[in-house]
């Protein structure tokens, strides 16, 4: 396993030799790894590999049939936002409603109800949807559901915020929105961990990926682990990568199909790759 | 002033006035609890608790006890045998509730059809009969309504969190298997203290009715909490005037109300639609 020691600081959330399981075999298995303050994390892997689980395990959702989760201290601040289509977006509530149910009980004191409010008024301007907070949540684009779902994260005042697949189906430009967002808030200190599928847009694009299959495969910066190598351990298909502007970029092979191998040096790539398109 | 007269004529039966009190706060009842019923797509729940408490308002009339602990404590057990059974996933909950409330309905039958004697009372469950309740009835529906309305009050925002977003509510602190439980509770609470008035057949169209009408004629679920309730009790009301004047059972009346009313809305919504998507075709 590749790893890589990034920064010194004492652990939020610490995996040691995790596994847990749904009843029958492990999902996931000999995971060890640990998240610090103010990390930016991205979990890929191929689905049923466990990604979620790994999530739900960190959120205290699941709990380890082995090993050790230690976290700085035992009410540490997490929040979840999970995939957008997990809920309907018909239910008859707005933004602000759906910000303040993660505030627990509604404050009696009209002056605490005006400081919450002012608080989540202050939250949605922050993701750039201060203008919706009475609206209703199926008037939402998809972007705007991503970041409705962070504010109500946010209002737990987390000092880690767990994501899965954040960019699941959502547009070039929404990605890039959510992508945005999220790296503000790591710049003002809160860690983010998240999954996703989008390798070379979004997974390329963060300091410290975990390629993972049932177990952490490899750890470190994406040009350390986007290798060719850990791909193929990771997804169990020959993937080649090429470095396009210092980043990589992940090719993936369709060799079901009636393919021709050609060698692509037109490419701004330091060195030539193969790569296989359509014949 | 001829219609005053008429209205105020069946107020001086004290049976009415009793029936009419229950009616109006079983109404309002059923529209609170029908929010959460008809937003958790728990309507098949309430359609099959209604049944199963059946079965033990049954056994109630056959040993001659109580028909609130008899029914009460049936339909609970009924409840969290359906959330059990749910839960260990062998069978789903759909087929769970399936499966144990018409077993009880069939064992309430039975026990009907075996002992004559109690019979009446089986079929006022049956059936309902809001002009033959008790002043312990008007008690009973009072009391839920009130501990319903306190819970809904405190715990506004967590059944809201554990209605919308259930996965997300857990590992934000809010404990949705105690919110499930609360509201089967309270489900059963409020089914049990107004099944005498539309009946064990009908009590499932009681709480839905209202609450779906709220949900047509808002967007906002704070503002459904008030309609449903508002609506739920009019239909009891209005119902209950109007089996007078027709002589028909009350509680067939009160879901025809909230039927006919549930009709004219789901009309007038669609004619809305239907302009605003011409408007839209015609820019």
């Amino acid at each position: 396993m590749i790893t890589t020691e990034m920064n010194p600081q004492p652990a939020l959330i610490e995996f040691d030799d995790v596994a847990c399981s749904y009843g029958g075999p492990a999902v996931i298995d000999h995971v060890s790894f640990a998240v610090r303050p103010g990390e930016f994390l991205g979990i890929v892997g191929p689905s049923g590999s466990g990604k979620t689980t790994v999530l739900r395990t960190m959120l205290g959702a699941v709990q380890p049939v082995r090993g050790e989760i230690r976290r700085s201290t035992p009410d540490l601040a997490m929040a979840y936002v999970p995939q957008v289509e997990t809920v309907d977006w018909n239910f008859p509530v707005t933004v602000t409603e759906v910000v303040t149910m993660s505030r627990g009980t509604r404050p009696w004191r009209a002056a605490a109800r005006a400081r919450e409010r002012t608080e989540v008024a202050g939250l949605l301007e922050r993701l750039g949807i201060g203008d919706l907070g009475d609206r209703q949540i199926r008037q939402l684009s998809g972007g705007q559901q991503q970041r409705v779902f962070l504010a109500r994260a946010l209002a737990q005042r987390p000092q880690l915020v767990v994501l899965d697949e954040p960019t699941s189906g959502v547009d070039v430009r929404t990605r890039h929105e959510v992508l945005h967002v999220l790296a503000d808030l790591n710049a003002e200190g809160i860690a983010i961990v998240l999954t996703t599928h989008d390798l070379n847009g979004l997974a390329a694009h963060l300091p410290r990926i975990l390629c993972f299959n049932h177990t952490v495969l490899a750890d470190g910066s994406p040009t350390e682990v986007l290798t060719p190598a850990v791909l193929e351990a990771t997804y169990g298909a020959p993937m080649d990568v090429l470095i396009h502007g210092g980043m990589p970029v992940v090719l993936e092979s369709v060799p079901q199909l009636n393919l021709v191998d050609v060698d692509v040096t037109a490419l701004s790539s330091p060195k030539p790759l193969r790569r296989t398109v359509l014949g | 002033m001829i219609v005053a007269i008429d209205l105020a004529q069946p107020l001086s039966y004290t049976f009415f006035q009793r029936g009419l009190i229950v009616a109006l706060i079983a109404g309002a009842l059923c529209g609170l609890i029908g929010v959460f019923v008809v937003l958790r797509n728990m309507s098949y729940i309430g359609h099959g608790l209604s049944h199963a408490v059946f079965g033990g308002a049954a056994v109630a009339a056959v040993v001659g006890f109580s028909f609130f602990v008899g029914a009460g404590l049936w339909g609970l057990a009924s409840g969290l045998l359906i959330g059990w059974v749910a839960r260990k996933r062998i069978i789903g909950a759909d087929a769970a509730i399936g499966v144990i409330t018409t077993g009880s309905f069939a064992f309430g039958l039975a026990l009907q059809a075996r002992f004559g004697q109690a019979s009446r009372n089986i079929e006022a469950v049956l059936f309902g009969n809001v002009l033959g309740v008790f002043t312990s009835d008007i008690w009973a529906v009072v009391a839920v309504a009130v501990v319903a309305v306190t819970v809904v009050a405190l715990l506004y925002r967590r059944l809201l969190f554990a209605t919308f977003d259930p996965e997300v509510a857990v590992v934000s602190g809010v404990s949705v298997n105690w919110m499930e439980t609360l509201l089967m509770v309270l489900l059963s609470a409020t089914i049990l203290v107004t099944v005498r008035v539309v009946g064990v057949l009908l009590i499932s169209a009681l709480l839905v009715l209202p609450a779906v009408c709220a949900r047509m004629l808002t967007n906002s679920f704070r503002k459904m909490l008030w309609v449903a309730p508002i609506l739920g009790a009019a239909f009891g009301g209005v119902g209950m005037y109007l089996s007078w004047f027709v002589d028909v059972p009350s509680g067939a009346v009160i879901i025809l109300v909230g039927t006919a009313v549930f009709v004219m809305i789901y009309a007038a919504v669609g004619l809305g639609r239907r302009r605003q998507l011409a408007s839209l075709a015609l820019h």
